[in-house]
């Protein structure tokens, strides 16, 4: 090698290194991911080649860019022909790119079912490992881009279902180089908070480069880790990804995903409404029946019993006088204190409103039906509905 | 059934289950008349409960941050 004491100028050795690397690598093809990519005011291409371990400076003139048949974009996966060059003002060496060929589709197919042969094969995907969603959670993470379409999407839709819950987004990039350790870390991130009851992982449509860090490992096992429920909404309908395998389920878009985590706050609320009804329409038809008993006692015993029993039935009529009181006071409290339209809905108790409904009243002998094993062939039955009454005969 | 009965039913999941079977009990129609009076201001109790949670007003929206010592916090997501 060179002597010490004979020093060589930084443009000797620069020039000496130049021709070492560009004799040296005159030809190659290197595979990597696009990042950092610039389209200069001049036409240039700048950006960087990378993969986990490494990255190559690029460049590709104006004269070769324009011959490209599509977009260079971030997070592409390609294969860039040319040869290494030695920028000497600088003193960095960078890849002069003649052609930029991205992944085929063919390709990426590839690697996709590599993976999910693999992680099947370990079990990931098993149904056993898909843990039930809890109906009614308090509190949702999401894992999504922070702009765009999908978490609004998202937020309208539990909005208008069921708002009484918490949203928490921990945002990230959902495509592009970095994007997928960005993902995985995130679901990592809810797991240690451990303050939510299901994890959205969610990412509107796109090209299966688009969608490639949902095809990647580190996610898949993110999923497959993490502590709370996940449900997997990656691009559209026919878009299937290696992390809605993983996931506890995979809704088919964002929205839809939206629906399935949380119940319908107008469905509940009918059924509680329902219930209401139903709770009072039970108590009024008991309370009715005990008295409709009383009164026949007294009508056919009264004279030929002994005056203490006549007694124990007149104690009898005042206790069910007492609860009916009971009753009608709630149905007055409940008119006087309701204010907002929800409480007005809940107390919308008119049996009328529920027969607009198509509900209908089946009485037999005056007393509610609430159940077919009280109805025997037959019978001679009142069937209420909305407009009117039919008298009508069980076959 | 009256001396074990809850006070604030944990979730809204409980209030609606203890609600169903309050109508079924009350349905089946056998109930004595003061349990029915028992049940019944349960049920109406539960009504309103579960009533009261579901119309929780505003969607709350958070970002989630990590600090350099990994502790967690909240904060208002802005639209």
């Amino acid at each position: 090698m060179q002597n010490a004491r004979q020093p060589l100028t930084v443009s000797d050795l620069t020039r000496k290194i130049k021709q070492i690397l560009e004799s040296g690598f005159p030809s190659i093809a290197v595979q990597g991911e696009i990042s950092n990519f610039k389209r200069h005011s001049s036409g240039h291409l700048y950006f960087t080649l990378k993969d986990e371990g490494a990255q190559l400076p690029c460049v590709m003139w104006r004269s070769r860019a324009a011959t490209l048949p599509f977009v260079p974009e971030d997070g592409m996966k390609v294969i860039a022909g040319g040869r290494i060059s030695v920028y000497e003002v600088r003193g960095s060496y960078q890849l002069d790119a003649q052609s930029i060929r991205q992944l085929g589709a063919g390709e990426l197919q590839a690697a996709f079912e590599k993976l999910k042969e693999k992680l099947g094969a370990e079990g990931l995907f098993d149904p056993g490992r898909k843990r039930p969603l809890p109906r009614f959670p308090h509190s949702i993470g999401i894992v999504t881009s922070p702009t765009g379409a999908v978490l609004q999407d998202i937020r309208n839709v539990i909005g208008r279902r069921f708002p009484g819950v918490e949203l928490i987004l921990n945002p990230v990039r959902v495509q592009g180089s970095g994007a997928a350790p960005e993902i995985a870390a995130a679901l990592d991130d809810f797991s240690r908070f451990g303050r939510v009851d299901i994890v959205l992982l969610a990412r509107g449509g796109g090209s299966l480069e688009d969608l490639w860090p949902f095809n990647e490992e580190v996610v898949a096992r993110a999923i497959a880790r993490s502590r709370v429920p996940v449900v997997s909404a990656v691009g559209h309908e026919t878009d299937f990804t290696i992390a809605d395998f993983v996931a506890d389920l995979r809704a088919p878009t964002p929205s839809a995903a939206a629906e399935i985590v949380v119940p319908d706050r107008r469905e509940l609320l009918e059924n509680v409404a329902d219930s209401w009804y139903r709770i009072e329409q039970a108590v009024l038809g008991l309370v009715s029946d005990k008295r409709e008993r009383i009164h026949n006692l007294l009508n056919s015993y009264a004279f030929n019993r002994p005056v203490d029993l006549l007694r124990q039935h007149s104690q009898h009529v005042d206790e069910v006088l007492r609860a009916l009181h009971r009753v009608a006071g709630h149905a007055f409290a409940l008119t006087a204190a309701g204010r907002d339209s929800l409480e007005q809905r809940l107390r919308a108790l008119d049996p009328r409103l529920a027969l607009k409904r198509g509900y209908a009243i089946v009485r037999k002998q005056g007393a509610i039906v609430s159940s077919a094993s009280g109805l025997h062939p037959r019978d001679r039955v009142d069937v209420e509905f909305r407009d009117g009454t039919v008298r009508s005969t069980i076959d | 059934m009256a001396g074990k009965k809850k006070e604030t039913p944990g979730t809204f999941e409980d209030a609606l289950h203890r609600l169903e079977e309050i109508v079924q009990k009350l349905e089946q129609g056998d109930v004595p008349l003061e349990q029915a009076m028992h049940l019944y201001e349960e049920g109406i109790g539960l009504s309103r409960i579960c009533a009261g949670k579901l119309k929780t007003a505003e969607l709350a929206l958070k970002r989630l941050s990590k600090d350099a010592e990994g502790n967690f916090s909240l904060t208002d997501e802005k639209e």
